[in-house]
């Protein structure tokens, strides 16, 4: 069905002088959308026009709604020549699709000329009135909603999460027609920012059309990557996870879906407090259930490999177990059936998400990746993208075997990515297996008490831990303990994991970021050749990186990695690991041992000598890690915890499969037998290497900490001070014939320098966390290494800090105090709990079985005692707060500096790429942004050589965000990301090129201190449901 | 291993406020280093000389990229590219505009041509700021001369309108652009010992009380006036001045006089006594100068003259010379004089 899509161009400022002689510019707009264009008058000689034209309006279809994007160029009129143009504007009108989101597009967006960068500005506003509103979202995906937020969003709560989405759209590149070798390079810019803007367009439209299959109505974690893939064409691909999202603070929504499924009700509360932080997933919600079991141990790479260590066992005590009292077994079958028939079902049950509601989360198994080589030419057709959904299935298929191998039938924190270099192409998938809770995963009326009853019983902050698979029929030799925390159910000594820490999750001490960085050089070859040399040097590269994560984790002291993220970069000549994460100390996990050194040569004093000291050096490098990362277990063990060398146990193994170019699939098995993965043996020069890259890693400097996770562990107390920023480095390796060594070191020195760089750089934020510390490398050249980061900078009040969570409870009302509005939740929801009228729920009176509902009973009141210490100290805390508030005068200045900026013109954006902003509420999601450019230039030394070049262009790139976004209503953009930075230069020309690719969720936010007054009728608002459920219930 | 590109960018422009001094200053990324160096900054941060480098180099090309739309502030205001919060949008425009004490006194009442941009170099040299700090003051002195030089209304008030400055900057700024287009002297050997804020203070009464501005009274009828009024002398007002002579060749008038200023002034001047002393001298070498401004030789020269030609400079010319413009004011309003 149709629309109406109105603009109306009102006025410019800032043109660029495009007459010499009177330096001045006769400019006039032309507005075209499909194959449909306008034009304004011209206003005669201004750098400031003011056109004020007409609306201007298109009738056209949805689906053109959905793939074109509104183009606005900027030309200046010449009567006797050509008319110059000055610049354009691409505006996405998808946001102005659904009704939630923005109802007008209006402000001022840069002029974007491909050469010149911006010039100047354009005051356009955009509406769209969509015809037959009740059927409107039946045949097109207009309507669904895009989130790049890999968790449910704020603002909202799901209903249901229907699964995997994804698709891909292929065309020919348009820098690669015949048509390029005779056009300005600014039409070939432009054609091909069309073409990617059409094609993800069209992308997300079909995505949408999936959803809406899926009887979804979100896609939430949605990712959409370009392949360049040169000669044989673009490849646009989205993945995502398909939500039935219900939006959370209209109470008309809320009340009917609380009501059905009645037995709900009652858990409301509950799932308020493990919830109420700021960063991750859950809005609470009636439909929520609490399980936080997860189990551990990883599996790493491809087909699953895994190193495990046992380590001196030491439990520590658990924190409160509340009433679970049982041993799962029986209902954790049952739960798994559920879930498994609740899953197969779908093709792929994989999700993009990397934080999730309360209770969705039942296990963790570990890491699962895929890899594979492709060879582009040869299986390119660029008719029918056929080939590629083969590749990507293949993948998947891959990554679905391995999670089943670990005993789970999900897998959490999906990605895919590619490296393609010539024509050769690494694709490569990874996620966390897990094990779901299915109820989530169909509608609201199937519900299974039983696993219910087991999961409230399970003592939150440990669930997860435990391993999902089969002691005795362990898919890789891990050594298992009892979990810490509980002593009930057995978990991994190390477990690796995609996504961020989950809310409740026990860790002691602070996080930190953990890199393993690795280059290996490669023979230049051609076609297959590479694709095979490649194909066989990817186990040995994923092996020494998960081995470096190893031992850095250890180094570290802590024993368990977050937020894992895997690169392989292939280049002309040498491929490149760069693997992140967060590592963290998880109280249910046993204590990490040390790293022993063994030396291959004995009988040598001196050689021994040495061992022992860098023995020594290792030694101390641990204790200090301990200290400065705060990690000091309760030591409540039976057993000793024993000095930080390892008891000489340990086995690493490493499975591993590939797929390559050529035809055949082989299955390797690399499996270092007896190698001792945390017994470092020191044969040669090159373990000596390892050993001294392990001890240059500088942690930062104090009142820095770091990680790639969405927020930090043992960082509660942000303040609003927030700096997003992107840094790029490009170096020149020096000489031609270059060692594996050398290149490790010049890449492992280029990293820290960087990381030097920035703590230096944002000194002035101290005390601060670098939060997503984001790394991407690529291989623009022979011996170029480009690495470029992205990560938020956010300040947090120190003394706060300083209290390290040592139990569950204080964990959760320490998150609750950083969310004011949760936090006043409570009384009211108590009160509502503890009348005496409200009898807990005869609730299901049909469908219920009762044994468990006595069990359901206690747990509740459990809970409730829980809640009512919660709320105790919860009350604690704020005055704490309150009193800090004063002193922390610099923070407020600033806060009150950035938004309601009085003289300036111009709205602050926020922009930042975790999923919310500290000491804020998102109010609103106004729509995703995507955006596409390129920016060439003939005159690179005029413009201040590539740095000049590339800085200015970063910042251009950033201020086209923030315009879209003020000119959608928002102040902030959530969950931003620069997917692609692709830095071509050739200096001998005075040329460079360079594609950016960027995207987040455009949203309103309300600062806290704003929301305060605002906010005490809204906790009544939601204790309301909970009180009419209970009545209903009786 | 040679880095080829290095940047940061933040979504708030990161401003460093030393470096942004040495940058103003006219400091090569080098030199600056080194500076930064001596300043303790590494053994504070624990940074290496790597990083200090790279800071700075990244430093200096924001600013170099700030450049340009400071040179007209208000764009800086609105310009989309660079977030940079209001209060460091001031503190960027006003040290932009800062100028040298030492430079200012070197150029004061020069015109602000090609040809006093190429003795840049005598002037660094001489003052020791560097020359690219020479330039930039001297740019700016030029800029903000053209931007209002064929205004109409206040001076002050268009200067702190077009270059967003602080109010004593812009009368600073006032001063300046006063000098350069009258051109007067400054510059001469007997001049040195008066500062800056002397000729502005000067600058500022001759504004008021000489210009064409002065003589319409601005708001009575704004239209009808000149449109570089606060800029230009009154040509009238200066050949009126001739008929002070009056003042010292008539005895009678002269007692009068005397005795009208002194009244005026008893009790406000801690040189009153010698002034009423040398009141004759000092009324005829005032009443000389006065009189010959109807050349524009003679206006250029006009410090000159005062301290050559009168006896000023004798007891405390600081304290009594900026005081002489208004005498001849008063004089030609028909008022008698009244210290400002």
């Amino acid at each position: 069905m149709p629309g109406k899509l109105k603009v109306k161009i009102v006025a410019g400022r800032h043109l660029p002088v495009m007459d010499r002689a009177s330096d001045l510019t006769d400019a006039f707009v032309e507005v075209k959308f499909g194959n449909t264009t306008f034009k304004t008058d011209v206003y005669l000689k201004s750098l400031n026009p003011q056109w004020n034209s007409e609306w201007f309006k298109f009738e056209v279809d949805d689906e053109d709604l959905q793939d074109e994007p509104l183009q606005i160029t900027v030309l200046d009129h010449d009567t006797y020549s050509a008319n110059d143009a000055i610049g354009k504007v691409y505006i996405d009108i998808d946001p102005l699709l659904y009704s939630e989101a923005a109802t007008v597009i209006s402000g001022w967006f840069p002029i974007y000329d491909t050469i010149h960068g911006i010039r100047g500005e354009i005051n356009v506003v955009v509406k769209v009135d969509l015809f037959n509103d009740l059927n409107r979202f039946r045949q097109s995906s207009c309507g669904v909603k895009f989130f790049c937020t890999t968790s449910i969003p704020k603002c909202y709560r799901a209903v249901i999460i229907h699964g995997f989405v994804e698709e891909l759209v292929v065309n020919e590149d348009p820098e690669y027609q015949w048509i390029d070798r005779i056009r300005t390079p600014r039409a070939s810019n432009e054609a091909r920012q069309r073409l990617i803007s059409l094609m993800s367009g069209e992308l997300q439209r079909k995505i949408g059309l999936k959803v809406l299959e899926m009887r979804g109505n979100a896609v939430v974690g949605y990712l959409q990557c370009f392949d360049l893939e040169g000669e044989s064409g673009l490849v646009v691909r989205a993945i995502g996870t398909a939500c039935t999202l219900d939006k959370l603070s209209s109470p008309a929504a809320f009340l009917p879906a609380c009501n059905s499924p009645s037995k709900e009700m009652k858990e409301i509360p509950f799932n308020e407090d493990p919830n109420p932080n700021t960063h991750s997933s859950g809005p609470s919600t009636p439909l929520k259930n609490q399980t936080y079991s997860f189990s551990p141990s990883k599996s790493y790479s491809r087909q699953s490999s895994s190193s495990d260590t046992d380590l001196s066992l030491t439990p520590k005590t658990g924190m409160g177990s509340g009433s679970a009292g049982k041993e799962g077994g029986p209902f954790k079958a049952l739960l798994r059936q559920q879930t498994q028939s609740a899953l197969e079902q779908r093709e792929f049950p994989f999700f993009t998400l990397t934080a999730f509601p309360p209770g969705f989360l039942v296990h963790v198994g570990g890491v699962v990746s895929a890899r594979s080589v492709k060879l582009l030419d040869r299986i390119h057709n660029p008719d029918e993208p056929e080939t590629r959904d083969a590749w990507w299935a293949e993948i998947r298929q891959e990554i679905k075997s391995h999670a089943k191998a670990l005993g789970c039938h999900a897998v959490v924190g999906y990605s895919e990515s590619t490296s393609i270099c010539e024509e050769v192409c690494i694709l490569s998938a990874s996620g966390t297996a897990a094990v779901l809770n299915p109820r989530f995963l169909q509608d609201g009326t199937v519900e299974g008490c039983l696993e219910q009853r087991l999961e409230e019983n399970l003592p939150a902050g440990c669930g997860f831990c435990h391993i999902p698979y089969d002691e005795l029929n362990m898919p890789f030799p891990a050594h298992l303990t009892y979990c810490n925390n509980c002593r009930k159910q057995k978990v991994p000594d190390v477990l690796f994991t995609t996504i961020d820490l989950p809310v409740d999750a026990t860790v002691i001490g602070k996080g930190c970021l953990i890199q393993a960085r690795l280059c290996r050089l490669k023979k230049k070859a051609q076609a297959e050749a590479n694709a095979t040399a490649i194909s066989n040097l990817l186990p040995f590269m994923e092996y020494e990186v998960h081995t470096q994560l190893m031992n850095k984790l250890k180094l570290k002291a802590m024993n368990a990695l977050f937020g894992l993220r895997i690169q392989i970069t292939v280049g002309e000549n040498m491929l490149m690991g760069l693997a992140s994460a967060t590592g963290v100390y998880l109280a249910a996990l046993p204590t990490p041992g040390g790293i022993q050194i063994a030396g291959k040569t004995p009988n040598d004093g001196s050689y021994e000598q040495h061992i022992s000291h860098m023995q020594k050096k290792i030694n101390d490098t641990i204790a200090k890690n301990k200290e400065l990362y705060e990690i000091n277990p309760p030591e409540i063990s039976e057993e000793i915890i024993g000095s930080p060398i390892p008891e000489p146990r340990q086995r690493s193994r490493l499975l591993r499969s590939q797929s390559e170019s050529s035809d055949e699939v082989t299955e390797l098995d690399l499996s270092h037998g007896k190698k001792d993965a945390f017994v470092l043996e020191i044969d040669d020069t090159d373990a000596m290497e390892d050993v001294h890259s392990l001890l240059t890693d500088v942690p930062p400097p104090s009142g820095f900490y770091s990680c790639n996770t969405e927020i930090m562990p043992g960082i509660n107390n942000w303040t609003s001070e927030i700096q997003m920023f992107t840094s790029v480095r490009v170096i020149r390796l020096s000489s031609l014939n270059l060692t594996n060594q050398a290149l490790n070191k010049n890449f492992n020195d280029l990293c820290e320098n960087l990381l030097k760089s920035l703590y230096f750089k944002l000194r002035s934020m101290i005390p601060c966390c670098l939060c997503h510390v984001n790394f991407t490398v690529s291989l623009p050249e022979d011996e170029l290494i480009q690495v470029t980061v992205t990560a938020v900078a956010i300040t947090f009040d120190k003394n706060q800090a300083l209290q390290t969570t040592k139990t569950h409870a204080e964990k959760l009302l320490q998150r609750a105090s950083t969310d004011n509005e949760e936090l006043l939740q409570f009384p009211l929801e108590l009160c509502s709990d503890s009348l005496p009228s409200h009898p807990f729920p005869p609730a299901k009176a049909t469908s219920v079985d009762y044994s468990s509902f006595a069990d359901r009973c206690s747990s509740w009141i459990e809970l409730i005692k829980l809640k009512a210490q919660t709320i105790r100290r919860g009350s604690i805390k704020t005055t704490v707060t309150v009193e800090k508030a004063s002193p922390m005068g610099e923070g407020n200045f600033r806060n009150r500096s950035a938004p309601p900026c009085a003289n300036s013109t111009v709205g602050v954006v926020k922009m930042t790429p975790l999923s919310f902003i500290p000491g804020a509420k998102i109010t609103k999601y106004l729509g995703i942004i995507n955006m596409f450019f390129i920016r060439e230039t003939t005159s690179l030394r005029e413009e201040g050589g590539v740095s000049g070049f590339l800085h200015a262009f970063i910042a251009e790139v950033f201020a086209m965000v923030r315009a879209h976004v003020a000119a959608l209503g928002g102040n902030a953009v959530v969950s931003y990301i620069m997917k692609q930075c692709v830095f071509m230069e050739n200096p001998n020309k005075n040329q460079a090129q360079c594609l950016i690719n960027v995207s987040g969720d455009a949203v309103v936010f309300v600062r806290e201190s704003e929301l305060e007054v605002v906010s005490t009728p809204q906790p009544a608002a939601s204790c309301q449901p909970s009180c009419t459920g209970g009545e209903v219930t009786t | 291993m040679t880095s080829e590109l290095d940047i940061f960018v933040g979504n708030t422009t990161l401003i460093d406020e030393d470096v942004y001094r040495l940058w103003l200053d006219g400091y090569s990324v080098s030199d600056a280093v080194a500076l930064r160096v001596r300043s303790g900054i590494l053994e504070q941060t624990g940074a290496t000389a790597a990083v200090l480098q790279s800071d700075t180099m990244d430093h200096y090309r924001t600013f170099h990229m700030l450049e340009r739309l400071l040179h007209a502030p208000p764009k800086l205001l609105h310009q989309l590219i660079f977030q940079i919060p209001p209060s460091r949008q001031a503190l960027l425009i006003e040290r932009y505009y800062a100028f040298d004490e030492a430079f200012v006194r070197e150029v004061l009442g020069k015109k602000l041509s090609k040809g006093t941009k190429k003795d840049l170099d005598d002037i660094s040299t001489k003052t020791g700021i560097t020359l690219k700090s020479c330039r930039r003051q001297f740019d700016n002195f030029k800029r903000v001369f053209k931007v209002v030089e064929e205004m109409r209304g206040s001076l002050v008030d268009n200067i702190q309108q077009h270059f967003l400055l602080s109010d004593r900057l812009a009368r600073d700024y006032a001063a300046i652009v006063f000098f350069a287009n009258n051109r007067f002297e400054t510059g001469k050997k007997k001049l040195q010992y008066l500062s800056f804020g002397d000729f502005a203070f000067c600058a500022e009464l001759m504004i008021q009380n000489w210009t064409l501005g002065a003589v319409g009274e601005a708001p009575t009828d704004p239209d009808s006036q000149v449109d570089d009024m606060d800029m230009d002398l009154d040509k009238e007002f200066l050949q009126d001045l001739k008929e002070l002579k009056v003042l010292v060749a008539d005895k009678d008038l002269l007692d009068l006089h005397k005795s009208l200023v002194c009244t005026a002034l008893r009790g406000k001047l801690g040189v009153f006594s010698e002034m009423e002393a040398n009141f004759k001298n000092l009324s005829r070498g005032l009443v000389n100068v006065a009189a010959k401004l109807t050349h524009n030789k003679d206006v250029r020269d006009l410090f000159v003259d005062l301290v050559e030609k009168t006896p000023l400079q004798t007891p405390g010319p600081r304290k009594w010379l900026p005081r002489a413009p208004t005498v001849g004011v008063s004089l030609k309003a028909g008022r008698e004089y009244l210290p400002t």
